[in-house]
């Protein structure tokens, strides 16, 4: 416990930010949401046969798992992508259910004889519901207003998966790092101001009061967004990275050069896989990221597994150079997938590559990553190089959380990064691909064209870092050391070679 | 009729595929004339008055409200001129006695302190002293004193015509009897067209200066209450001994 209150001492300028990014993201998806939700409401409940089907589409809405919803919207124009818009976007969507519902419901339960006394009384439709509808239905769409900030503050912190900042932020790269303290770091004060609003949402206003407190929630929240129309950033290169640490420290690596060539950077770290980061690049929501040739042939190109590096390189860097984007020359380590057992089991068996722990799968169990089950040069390949047999289908599971899983006794095989610090540090052994499956993954930048030729000092200092990160240096193991938190922390390593 | 306020011409009415509420119904109500119709629950009574403010519009024939067809009269500027107490009040409830008095002044742009005026005048008229009741709200006042503001209400901006649907129906005998005498004082002193509706012949005797009497759609008698009482037709016997029936009992009781 203490050492996530001093965590919190120690980055309590990053802890300041994320909080109000994450208060921003709840507040401005709210404000939104009202604004549509309200009308649709109010069209609704005068159309009691729309009401029935509005009703079901936002409840599948609600439905969709916030991870999928930013999935589905990651190629949308204008809506999707990554950073603070998309998830704005997500969260008005699961906001809007609550909203509509309890608007219908508010309108719905006024009782038949006030309103025809209104009508009676010769308001027009927009006075009755000025002057009658909407103050005596406030309460209910109060209700519904703070069931979706309630809602949004907890689904703001899936927000931190495609960049958006927040108060996730703390829980992935907790998970990336398998460090509880930043974890907690993070999801204490998240659950801290769930219980706040729901605490506050207790206290009751009485009807009369409803609507002067709902047009001043309304004030602040606008003023609030207008803060979070600000805080997006107006910075020349966007640099992405992939969501483990490997990727943290090289997406820093590449930030920091560009700032040295006086260009400002905004950081939209840890975006998620593979497919995030590309989708993202290529709609110009970041401008470079780190990608592996071998991945990018076989994931984003779905072309066949090549063996030699030089020939793939110059084959993907074809395929970006088709779509608009350039592929800088590789930074010179090779991050290999990386098939891991645990340090005890491979001395008391003697496991020494990939084809020693095919004899003893049929008693093990594995464990994967989303990615790796997925991908063409990922499990299925495998398993028939190999022969792996293992009685029952892999677990699959978050990346980051598998080492863990291995070290714990849960699974017995894992494919991990070659460069993850965790293997030294939870004593894990990665075997030998004797029979070469794996294609080459040679790190290197890749860049928007666009960018390129409107900042040549881009290149410049992209082209700086190539071929200066070693294997030796990945395997030296100085992520391992990367402490935890910020990957701004590894602020070191450029300077040093 | 010549000179009427109100007049149904060969009105009928029906909802979409239900059976015929009102069938070529004809009636004319004069100018300051108070006109009680009495029918069982059903009998189409409140239609009839829905007719009147077009909160309904006929299916054939013509209602027509100072010497005009509903049908060519704006909407709003027809129930504007028409005051409408019913019997569950409809007071709303997020505004004070004084603020929904003041609600068609104020939807008729008034200004300010000719509200507040004319709220004290009606508060007065209708027996509820403004320092006590105009900042009260709607659910810290008895049902005979909601039905006060209701009427106070309808006749907040002075409209020639009133329409009552059992405006008094959910009160208890001592206070009904009561208002009863109350609306008869007020009505002296305005002088408003109304149609009153109720299902209970002794309050269409004590009010109306005509009593019509409504059964499956059509007015089956319509005259002086003396005129009414000593009616044949059977339809009106039937409502008749209604009321006398309550009065044995109470004179048993006794």
């Amino acid at each position: 416990m203490w050492s996530v209150v001093r965590f919190w001492s120690t980055h309590r300028h990053e802890l300041v930010t994320l909080l109000a990014q994450h208060l921003l993201l709840v507040a401005a998806s709210t404000l939104v949401a009202v604004a549509i939700g309200v009308p649709i409401g109010i069209f609704a409940a005068r159309r009691p046969r729309l009401a029935a089907p509005l009703i079901a589409i936002a409840n599948v809405v609600q439905t969709i798992p916030s991870l999928a919803m930013f999935g589905f919207l990651l190629p949308v124009p204008l809506a999707g992508g990554v950073g603070a818009r998309a998830a704005v976007v997500v969260l008005i969507l699961y906001g809007l259910l609550p909203i509509v519902r309890t608007t219908i419901a508010g309108l719905r339960g006024i009782d038949r004889a006030i309103r025809e006394a209104g009508v009676a009384m010769g308001m027009t439709m927009r006075e009755l519901l000025r002057q009658v509808e909407l103050p005596l239905a406030m309460p209910s769409i109060v209700a519904g207003v703070r069931v979706a900030a309630v809602a949004g503050v907890g689904s703001a912190t899936i927000a931190a998966a495609i960049g958006a900042g927040g108060l996730g932020e703390y829980l992935y790269r907790g998970l990336s790092m398998v460090d509880t303290t930043v974890i907690l770091a993070g999801a204490i004060p998240a659950a801290l101001l769930w219980l706040e609003r729901q605490l506050s949402a207790r206290r009751r206003a009485p009807v009369r009061r409803a609507a002067f407190a709902g047009a001043a929630a309304l004030a602040g929240i606008l003023l609030a967004s207008s803060a979070v129309a600000a805080w997006r950033s107006g910075a020349d290169v966007v640099v992405g990275s992939k969501n483990f640490t490997e990727q943290f420290v090289l997406g820093e690596l590449l930030a920091q050069a560009i700032e040295r060539e006086g260009l400002s950077v905004d950081r939209r770290l840890n975006l998620g896989g593979t497919l995030i980061c590309d989708r993202a690049l290529l709609m110009g929501d970041i401008d470079v990221y780190v990608e592996y040739t071998g991945t990018a042939l076989t994931a984003i190109f779905h072309r066949p597994i090549e063996k030699d590096s030089s020939r793939v390189y110059d084959e993907v860097r074809e395929l970006y150079a088709r779509t608009g984007r350039t592929l800088l020359p590789p930074l010179g380590f090779n991050n290999t997938f990386a098939i891991l057992v645990r340090g005890t089991d491979a001395r008391s068996l003697g496991l020494r590559t990939i084809g020693d722990a095919a004899r003893e799968s049929p008693r093990w169990r594995a464990g994967f990553g989303y990615e790796f089950v997925g991908r063409p040069d990922g499990y299925p390949g495998l398993a028939e190089a190999y022969g792996l047999r293992f009685p029952a289908p892999p677990r699959v599971m978050d990346l980051t959380l598998s080492y863990r899983a291995l070290a714990s006794g849960q699974v017995d095989l894992i494919a991990g990064d070659t460069t993850a610090g965790l293997i030294k540090g939870l004593d894990l052994l990665q075997l030998e691909d004797d029979r070469h499956y794996f294609p080459p993954y040679d790190a290197a930048a890749v860049a928007r064209a666009e960018a390129l030729l409107r900042y040549p000092q881009l290149r410049r200092a992209l082209e700086r870092l190539s071929g200066r990160i070693s294997a030796a240096d990945i395997a030296a193991g100085f992520l391992a050391r990367v402490p935890s938190g910020a990957p701004e922390n590894v602020s070191a390593v450029p300077r040093r070679r | 009729m010549p000179g009427a306020a109100i007049e149904f011409r060969d009105v009928s009415f029906a909802r979409p595929s239900r059976p015929r509420v009102l069938d070529h119904f004809s009636l004319a109500v004069g100018a300051g004339e108070v006109l009680a119709l009495v029918g069982r629950s059903g009998a189409g009574k409140s239609t009839l008055l829905k007719l009147v403010n077009r909160l309904l519009l006929p299916v054939s024939g013509a209602v027509i409200v100072e010497d005009r067809d509903t049908r060519d009269w704006d909407p709003i500027r027809l129930r504007r001129r028409i005051g409408y107490v019913l019997q569950e009040v409809g007071l709303f409830p997020h505004m004070t006695v004084a603020s929904n008095v003041g609600v068609v002044p104020r939807l008729e742009h008034w200004a300010e302190d000719r509200v507040a005026a004319r709220t004290m005048e009606l508060l007065d008229l209708v027996g509820l002293p403004t320092a006590q009741f105009a900042t009260a709200w709607p659910d810290e006042l008895s049902g005979g004193q909601r039905q006060r503001v209701g009427v106070a209400r309808a006749l907040a901006v002075d409209p020639p015509v009133l329409l009552m649907d059992e405006p008094f129906g959910a009160l208890d005998p001592l206070t009904r009897a009561e208002l009863h005498a109350e609306f008869r004082r007020i009505q002296s002193r305005v002088r408003k067209t109304v149609i009153i509706v109720t299902h209970d012949m002794g309050e269409a005797f004590a009010l109306g200066d005509r009593v019509g009497v409504i059964e499956d759609g059509t007015l089956v008698a319509c005259d002086r209450p003396m005129v009414v009482a000593a009616s044949r037709d059977m339809r009106v016997r039937r409502l008749l001994d209604a009321v006398r029936l309550d009065r044995d009992a109470l004179q048993r009781a006794d």
